[in-house]
């Protein structure tokens, strides 16, 4: 019995993912919660919401690795998940690359990138770490703004052209149901790769870098190089979440793709979820994205209009109310989702073994 | 040569700019550990109570008085919004730096998110006396009015937050917290108050550097993201300067205002090198920390 109760983790989550699987095929909707007819191939923007969901989850379960196992409070991510929406999409469009080549250039920009800003970056570490790495977002940001050799589009952006895409992709809309599952999948490898890299070695010496760094370095074990390669493999995460980004919306535009209220949104995901808890992260992003999308389509109903301007102005800006949200996690719910599971655990059954649950301590990432 | 010396004014304006920004971070970081992202909010809001002042004052007092108030509103507008985030958000959660950072992110959003709402989210122009639109010969040369506004405000706060830190009884005892702040608390100093100060004086230096950004550089326009974009530069001021440095701040802010100046117009005209003056500021960034690591006046500890 006990040993059930383990893996109810990984039982629950493995339940979530066939429902999650089989989802597009239920020839029903629920009203309010999931709008209009999910096996509908192309009518509803519901199975993008969800796709939006799972890609999302995949990146911050990748930035979690960073900021939760690690203690590196990167303030970048959105630099290597623009890289992966950007390159992707440059080759594909303006290069007419095949998809396979361009997946491999993508992820080859997004190594040499993380290998070389993370190894300046990690030259300095707390609050300057911070700085720098939101720097260089900011740099690339204004890259793709200069739009050089008429590449990136500027900012108008540049749309997928779907015309060197496998049939099975092309178009959000008519292949809704493909791109649900290929963001499903990326969620899953993402999650996977966090969970098998978390329990190795070289996961436990990232915490180890997290708690104590000093002492580390005292054992022998340089953290230079761990701390590069949990930001490069967070960072290579990032960037497929970019090319699955390019793929559901089909086009991508500096101001949704590549500025920092991209990095703003990820780490909140990350801390609304619970840092250091992998599941943490994916639950987070999920509500946060669910959330961002269902406040905007409900602000935008006719009866919306009726209200006071009171109430109206407020509510109409998803901005606000998740700003609001998230600032109330941070005042009473410190370890956020995840948290708020393990204290209801340890009421409902004291008798169970110590929940496992890392809360954020980047704070002595922070303090040296 | 002309044209230089045009370049080499505007910008001064724009170091003078980053500095009322950058100097409030980097005292708040430097006594209280914590990276303040609602500093842009309170460069958003200065800007906005400023505007409110000067659209509904113009036309019973005229302009210049009612540019005058609305810079004073700016202040005061940056001051309280500071003072009210120190109290109930920063308060609540000393001893959590992490957290305090997150909760000015948090904070950031939704009064930003809220300012979207109530202003709508495109810009509003604010009503300004002609002279501020105009430029003053000097010798050969033709500087506009509000570069001198920015410059002027730029020393007058330097000088009074260097007269403040060094001979006030407060003044003492914030530089004394960005030394070392448990033994100021140790000598039975209340540092909490200090906190509060603090925040109020960025809050201030904030707004009012919101409002000149709008005047001097924006075509008398405000939005509700210009203060986050100018924040980023701000950090990247603090942290050339040194994290906790005035002075640094103070010259690292001439140093990027003059540097993104330059290059946006010797270079940046060329085609797709439009972003050059932007690049060119983190790029010097990357170089000053691989030089040193702690900023150009940062201490060692």
């Amino acid at each position: 019995m006990k040993n059930v109760l383990k893996h109810r983790g990984a039982l629950a989550g493995c339940l979530a993912l066939l429902v999650f699987v089989f989802l597009p095929f239920a020839g029903f909707s629920i009203p309010w919660i999931l709008p209009g007819t999910l096996n509908v191939v192309n009518s509803s923007g519901t199975l993008i919401v969800l796709a939006l969901c799972f890609l999302f989850a995949g990146v911050a379960v990748g930035y979690d690795l960073m900021i939760g196992f690690t203690g590196l409070l990167s303030l970048g991510p959105v630099l290597y998940f623009a890289s992966g929406a950007y390159v992707f999409d440059i080759a594909i469009t303006r290069w007419s690359w095949p998809l396979v080549p361009a997946l491999g250039l993508t992820f080859a920009v997004a190594f040499v990138l993380a290998v070389l800003l993370g190894a300046i970056a990690l030259r300095v570490d707390g609050i300057a770490f911070a700085m720098v790495t939101l720097a260089f977002a900011q740099a690339f940001y204004f890259l793709i703004e200069n739009n050089p050799h008429n590449l990136t589009g500027g900012d108008t952006g540049l749309a997928l052209s779907d015309l060197r895409l496998p049939t099975f992709l092309s178009g959000a809309v008519s292949n809704t149901r493909n791109l649900y599952w290929v963001a499903l999948a990326f969620l899953v490898v993402a999650f996977l790769v966090v969970w098998l890299v978390t329990e190795s070695v070289t996961g436990h010496i990232f915490v180890a870098i997290r708690e104590n760094e000093r002492r580390l370095d005292v054992l022998g074990i340089k953290p230079f190089r761990f701390k590069l390669a949990s930001f490069v493999l967070s960072s290579l995460i990032a960037a497929g979440g970019g090319v699955i980004f390019i793929l559901v919306i089909g086009t991508a535009v500096p101001s949704t793709v590549a500025s920092t209220s991209v990095t703003i949104s990820i780490l909140i995901m990350v801390v609304l979820g619970g840092s250091g808890t992998r599941w943490g992260a994916v639950m987070g992003a999920m509500v946060y994205i669910y959330l961002q999308q269902y406040l905007l389509k409900v602000s935008g109903e006719p009866s919306f209009a009726t209200l006071p301007a009171v109430l109206r102005v407020p509510l109409s800006q998803p901005q606000f109310l998740l700003g609001a949200l998230f600032v109330l996690f941070v005042l009473f719910v410190p370890g956020g989702i995840a948290g708020l599971f393990a204290r209801f655990a340890a009421t409902r059954n004291p008798s169970l073994d110590k929940p496992r649950w890392r809360t954020l301590s980047v704070a002595k990432a922070l303090k040296k | 040569m002309s044209a230089f010396l045009v370049i080499t004014f505007s910008g001064l304006a724009l170091g003078a700019i980053y500095f009322l920004a950058a100097s409030g971070l980097s005292l708040i970081y430097g006594l209280m550990d914590i990276l303040n992202f609602a500093h842009g909010l309170f460069m958003t809001l200065g800007a906005y109570a400023g505007y409110e002042v000067a659209v509904h004052l113009t036309s019973s007092l005229g302009a210049p008085a009612s540019l005058t108030l609305a810079i004073l509103a700016s202040i005061l507008g940056g001051a309280i919004a500071a003072g009210i985030t120190e109290v109930f958000l920063i308060r609540p959660l000393y001893g959590r730096p992490v957290s305090q950072i997150l909760v000015t992110i948090g904070l950031d959003l939704a009064v930003v998110g809220l300012l979207m709402g109530g202003f709508g989210s495109s810009s509003l122009q604010i009503p300004v006396p002609t002279w501020l639109l105009l430029a003053t010969h000097v010798g050969s040369l033709n500087l506009p009015n509000a570069s001198f506004l920015a410059l002027g405000a730029g020393v007058i706060v330097l000088l009074v937050l260097e007269w403040f830190l060094r001979r006030t009884r407060y003044g003492i005892i914030i530089r004394a917290g960005v030394e070392n702040r448990e033994m100021v608390s140790a000598l039975g100093i209340d540092v909490g108050r200090a906190f509060t100060l603090v925040f109020v004086i960025g809050g201030a230096m904030a707004g009012l550097a919101g409002l000149l950004y709008s005047l001097v550089f924006s075509g008398d326009l405000v939005s509700p993201a210009q203060g986050d974009s100018l924040l980023i530069f701000a950090f990247i001021v603090v942290v050339i300067g040194g994290l906790g440095s005035i002075r640094g701040s103070a010259v690292a802010a001439l140093i990027v205002g003059l540097l993104q100046d330059y290059t946006s117009f010797y270079i940046g005209g060329h085609q797709g090198w439009a972003e050059i003056g932007n690049l060119s500021v983190v790029l010097l960034l990357a170089v000053v920390l691989e030089w040193r690591p702690r900023g150009l006046f940062g201490s060692v500890a």
